[in-house]
């Protein structure tokens, strides 16, 4: 039991566990949703981490939640400006630059990392991890947050290329499930969303229709 | 075209964070001779709203705390915004006070811009904006409801700038208590007096149980007809009577002995000072 209230002064921060996968036809991105103060309090159990910035590219926020929040309303700004002087939906690469360019020149100021993640017409899918400091590394897979600690190993022992969407889906869920059993900072509800080349389509799952790992 | 007041125009005035450096320096010495300097007064505060069928409640407790001390008894903490859109603030009271004045005009001159009422959306995006520039050294934390032609809505925002977009909401020192309240209880699209009791509840919760909380409960029912502000809708910290006596008739504790020592007085010097009493 603890008798201070710090947390109440304590920034919102997302605690988070979010992870990104490529497949064959399309992309599969999930996040928990819950938002926390200073690790003590829950202010918010159903926040959707799974920000869309585009029609079919998606991008997933974690650390402080102010930060996340303010970049990513600017992401959608500048990438909407974008796309209409192109002339054309915009690239997932042109999103992680986007991102990047704010993460690195405000890296000072700023507490936020993310995850890009979607389908263009140039090079299909793709996922993109844009961390703190503003660094950008394409992947075939990619988890972050503070709950991505925790399953490190198993999405390394379980990712294997060319998996179909199902395996995709189940895997994202069973990494994140696993992350939220262990991370006091990740919990609630799962969320996911696929893009393809048709578009993309949301998914929620309950907590208590999660699978289970342990019988206690 | 009218222009909404932009608070971050080179600073003329106002906000200015070389202070800060010099209050540091500041406070460091003070601490050193043992003073600390005087602090804000926050609000404690207990707020919360909720979404129910025909639109917004929101609610507050009404006390002012002073560090340990009950600064005002009854403040307002359900600040008007638009005439459809209010907001709760905790946190320092100056700046939930200034913030969600500031925020008033601004929605006013935009509305006039547009020629539009205001949208509840707008008003929760340029407080998120605004604070996030100060980056959470105005230390407001809002609720804001309201109803317009959207539909209703409820946003909280926190000082750093993050917001969340919820059907119940609560936010001050007196939180955890009101949303446990609300977590048991809130089901969507309740009738009004049901979900005034309920938010009644959940301020009574925060008065009761949060030491930062304490007197009245205020309501403000905000709907598409239009909006009831009910000032002290609940006392539920009335003073009560004490149980018990405490004085004993004369006579309860038996005397044993009695000495009588008389003091010798002498008197050593008189003077008579003349009261002017025309």
């Amino acid at each position: 039991m603890t008798s201070n209230s710090e947390w109440r002064s304590a920034a919102v921060s997302t605690g988070t566990t979010i992870i990104a996968v490529r497949y064959d036809g399309g992309v599969v991105i999930g996040s928990d949703s819950r938002a926390s103060m200073g690790g003590e309090y829950v202010s918010s159990r159903v926040i959707n981490k799974v920000v869309q910035v585009h029609d079919k590219i998606f991008c997933c926020m974690s650390g402080s939640l102010a930060d996340a929040q303010a970049v990513t309303n600017a992401v959608i700004h500048k990438l909407n400006f974008h796309s209409m002087q192109m002339g054309e939906p915009p690239l997932v690469q042109s999103a992680a630059s986007i991102m990047r360019e704010f993460c690195y020149n405000h890296r000072d100021e700023l507490s936020a990392g993310f995850i890009v993640a979607g389908w263009d017409r140039k090079r299909g899918p793709q996922v993109f991890q844009v961390s703190l400091g503003g660094m950008v590394v394409e992947q075939e897979f990619t988890i972050g947050g503070s709950g991505s600690t925790y399953i490190y190993g198993y999405v390394d022992a379980k990712f294997k290329p060319g998996m179909t969407r199902e395996q995709c889906l189940s895997f994202t869920t069973n990494a994140l499930t696993l992350a939220m059993d262990r991370d006091n900072v990740s919990g609630g509800v799962v969320h996911l969303a696929v893009v393809t080349e048709s578009g993309a389509e949301r998914q929620l799952i309950p907590g208590n229709k999660l699978p289970m790992f342990h019988r206690i | 075209m009218l222009h909404t007041a932009r608070p971050n125009h080179p600073p003329t005035g106002g906000f200015s964070f070389e202070n800060t450096r010099r209050n540091a320096v500041l406070e460091g010495n003070l601490s050193e001779v043992g003073y600390s300097a005087p602090k804000a007064r926050k609000t404690g505060t207990t707020i919360a709203g909720i979404l129910f069928k025909d639109g917004v409640i929101l609610g507050a407790d009404t006390r002012a705390t002073d560090d340990m001390v009950v600064a005002d008894k009854n403040c307002m903490k359900i600040h008007y915004i638009a005439p459809n859109i209010y907001c709760c603030g905790a946190g320092v009271a100056a700046d939930a006070e200034i913030t969600t004045q500031m925020m008033s005009s601004n929605v006013e001159l935009h509305a006039l811009s547009t020629g539009r009422p205001p949208l509840v959306v707008t008003v929760t995006r340029q407080l998120k904006q605004m604070l996030f520039r100060y980056q959470g050294h105005i230390g407001s934390s809002l609720i804001v409801g309201g109803v317009d032609v959207t539909g209703s809505h409820l946003y909280s925002i926190y000082p750093h700038g993050s917001t969340d977009k919820l059907p119940f909401l609560t936010m001050g020192s007196g939180a955890a208590s009101a949303i446990s309240v609300f977590e048991d209880r809130y089901k969507p699209d309740m009738e009004l007096e049901e979900a005034k009791q309920l938010v009644r509840d959940a301020i009574t919760a925060g008065i009761f149980c949060d030491l930062g909380s304490g007197s009245n409960v205020d309501l403000c029912v905000i709907t598409q007809a239009g909006v009831q502000y009910l000032r002290g809708y609940d006392q539920p910290a009335q003073k009560g009577r004490k149980q018990g006596q405490y004085r004993y008739k004369p006579g309860t504790t038996a005397v044993l002995t009695e000495k009588v020592t008389p003091l010798p007085l002498h008197v050593v010097d008189e003077s008579v000072q003349l009261m002017d009493t025309q």
